[in-house]
């Protein structure tokens, strides 16, 4: 019975871990309130922000948490950052703390469209602005948001579709690879690109490839069978513009020379492939909202109304820019 | 040892030892972390966890486990969500439904554990599979609900004075734990299930209900995860088939470090509300700080699981030897 290891002393050395974990771990957070009175408030008072994130599924939304935590440094401003690992449940929490902790603003970044309605109504209860990045929600009352900030799908296919207009002076033969059938994005860049065409530029085909490499190889390979004499791919994302690539490479056609490929987002894949002379074009979706989010945030906070709608620019690369412009992406 | 600490209760109030050191280190810690709101969330925002995690001290104190109720919140709440929204269903109906129907799919688990002699952890294995894959048959996506039903439920708020108050979510937990505490301590069902993870062999000798109380445990369980299905849907006004990932994990765990022995028979439900208050504290803690990796609530619920089990091991062994004689 005289065992040295009594349950009291476990249970003393875990709770002595756990604390001491918990201390190591919040360290910084005493001292980033230091440079106070630079936010733009002109109260004297540090504004604190909330931001719930998605998570860091992929390179484009680490970089859009990048840029968004950079900019509050930048313009001095304390930023909560709240990773929701995927979830919504978890999104909804986090957006409920930080209204218990009285933040002066929150930045939401909506998993999903729906189920925000509880939550948002509580914000503005306690009379914290929200405002949104990156993906709208369906809310019946768009008074529980501020703004959403978020690039323009339509712009982005007009904009591939005036580059095309441009560069083949008018006259192409296309064929379409459209994104997940439903999906915001492939509707609004299919719409996009539809509305600026030229009379002279037909589209041949137009199918799903689901944003996926695999599926727009798959579906370029389909209909080269039926259409041989195309002049022109366009692409609703970079990764089925590079799968359709390696189906024309495969038939024996110079994609870049004898077919132009054009596509959207602006992803390292495609720039390394616009060096290697196999991608004609592809508009940026501009992951860096980090300027006009907090913009955004600090109008709120003092209480002027923002257009419903906040669009980031975004801009079209070609080719010839590529090189130049390849050292700097970074996702 | 006396009445009040011995090898039973230890384990609670060691618990209960850590959820004070960690809400008062948060409170010295954050501003604003020692409020009646940030308490009243604790019980607003874990009430999905809340829920299962009562309806798993059941299951574990009967020497179970049960893996299906991630899915099965999932799958209920999609249900009422798609019946009131697109199907054009009052709540009540809807709700009354998803809880039969999760009553029903913890009976048939139970059954097929307990006739078929088949362990529970496969089981309900393959339970999670199929209710979650039913829950994307229902819908691939979100799915929103608006009904002046909801509202009302939303608007419903108990206040606690200050800016404290407690939802519907809060209100349906509280009165959960309630009504579990009182089925554990004060009816024959409670003191079968005990009796039933003690010792399944002398439960039988002794003409306990055996085949009742392990199939009635599972049942119990299936109504508690629809519960928290519904109670998901009140939390985000919609049903999402993705939802409750995990879940299950989780509530095992809240149910472990709450003081319950894996093995069964020792435990209290009052242990599990306060392994998921130290959850929620953990979490809450984390968003104050607002700068930590949020992967270290994972980290800090790990090493927490783990030294329960250590201490878990050593007051049965203490225990035991103790009860021989001559030692």
């Amino acid at each position: 019975m005289k065992h040295t290891s009594s349950p009291r002393r476990i249970l003393a050395a875990g709770a002595c871990a756990l604390a001491a974990l918990l201390l190591a771990g919040c360290g910084p957070s005493s001292e980033s309130s230091g440079p106070g009175g630079q936010g733009d408030s002109g109260q004297g008072k540090v504004l604190l922000i909330g931001f719930a994130q998605v998570g860091a599924e992929s390179a484009w939304r680490t970089a859009e948490t990048r840029s968004i935590m950079e900019e509050a440094v930048k313009r001095g401003l304390d930023l909560n950052f709240a990773d929701a690992q995927g979830k919504q449940e978890n999104q909804i929490k986090a957006v409920r703390l930080f209204i218990a902790q009285g933040v002066d603003a929150i930045i939401l970044a909506p998993v999903v469209e729906t189920g925000w309605e509880p939550v948002l109504q509580e914000a503005k209860r306690a009379g914290i602005p929200v405002v949104l990045v990156d993906r709208g929600i369906k809310v019946a009352d768009e008074s529980l948001f501020a703004t959403l900030i978020a690039s323009d799908f339509v712009a982005e296919g007009r904009m591939a579709a005036e580059w095309l207009a441009t560069k083949t002076g008018g006259t192409a033969s296309i064929v379409e690879l459209q994104g997940t059938p439903g999906a915001a994005p492939a509707i609004d860049r299919k719409k996009g690109f539809a509305d600026a065409l030229t009379s002279g530029m037909k589209i041949i085909a137009s199918q799903s490839g689901d944003f996926r490499r695999t599926g727009g190889k798959e579906v370029m390979e389909a209909l080269l069978k039926v259409h041989p004499n195309l002049t022109a791919v366009y692409a609703h994302n970079d990764d089925m513009a590079l799968g359709a690539i390696q189906a024309l490479e495969e038939a024996g056609k110079k994609p870049g020379t004898d077919v132009l490929v054009v596509s959207i987002d602006g992803v390292k894949d495609a720039f390394e492939a616009m060096v290697a002379g196999k991608l004609n074009g592809t508009v940026e979706c501009n992951p860096l909202l980090g300027p006009l989010a907090l913009d955004a945030v600090l109008k709120a906070v003092q209480g002027e109304t923002l257009p419903k709608r906040t669009i980031v620019p975004d801009r079209l690369f070609t080719m010839d820019m590529a090189a130049a412009e390849l050292p700097n992406r970074k996702y | 040892m006396n009445r009040w600490l011995n090898h039973r209760t230890l384990p609670l109030l060691a618990t209960f030892g850590v959820l004070v050191i960690l809400y008062g280190v948060a409170s010295m810690r954050y501003e604003g972390f020692f409020t009646g709101r940030v308490m009243a969330n604790l019980f607003a925002d874990n009430a999905v966890l809340g829920i299962c995690a009562i309806g798993m001290t059941f299951v574990i104190l009967s020497g179970g486990i049960d893996l299906s109720i991630g899915s099965v919140v999932a799958f209920t709440a999609v249900l009422v969500a798609s019946l009131v929204g697109p199907g054009g269903w009052h709540p009540v109906p809807a709700m009354g439904l998803a809880i039969v129907l999760g009553g029903l799919f913890g009976l048939g688990q139970g059954w097929l554990i307990h006739y078929f002699a088949l362990p529970p952890f496969l089981v309900t294995l393959g339970g999670m599979f199929f209710a979650r894959g039913m829950a994307f048959v229902v819908t691939k996506e979100s799915v929103g609900i608006h009904h002046s039903f909801y509202d009302m439920l939303l608007s419903m708020h108990l206040g606690l004075g200050g800016r404290a108050t407690l939802p519907a979510t809060a209100l349906i937990f509280l009165l959960v734990l309630v009504v579990a505490v009182g089925v554990s301590h004060f009816t024959t069902f409670g003191r079968n299930v005990y009796a039933l993870g003690g010792n399944p062999e002398s439960a039988r000798l002794m003409g306990l209900p055996v085949a009742g109380t392990r199939v009635g445990v599972y049942a119990l369980n299936g109504v508690c995860s629809a519960l928290a299905g519904v109670v998901n849907t009140l939390y985000t006004g919609s049903g999402n088939p993705a939802m409750g990932m995990g879940l299950e994990l989780d509530a095992i765990a809240a149910v472990v470090i709450g003081g319950t022995l894996l093995a069964g028979g020792v435990g209290f439900v009052e242990g599990t509300l306060l392994g998921v208050l130290i959850f929620g504290t953990i979490h809450s803690a984390l968003l104050f700080d607002g700068r930590l990796n949020s992967w270290w609530l994972r980290i800090a619920i790990g090493t927490l699981l783990l030294l329960f089990i250590l201490l878990q091991k050593e007051i049965t062994r203490r225990a035991t030897a103790q009860a021989r004689p001559g030692t």
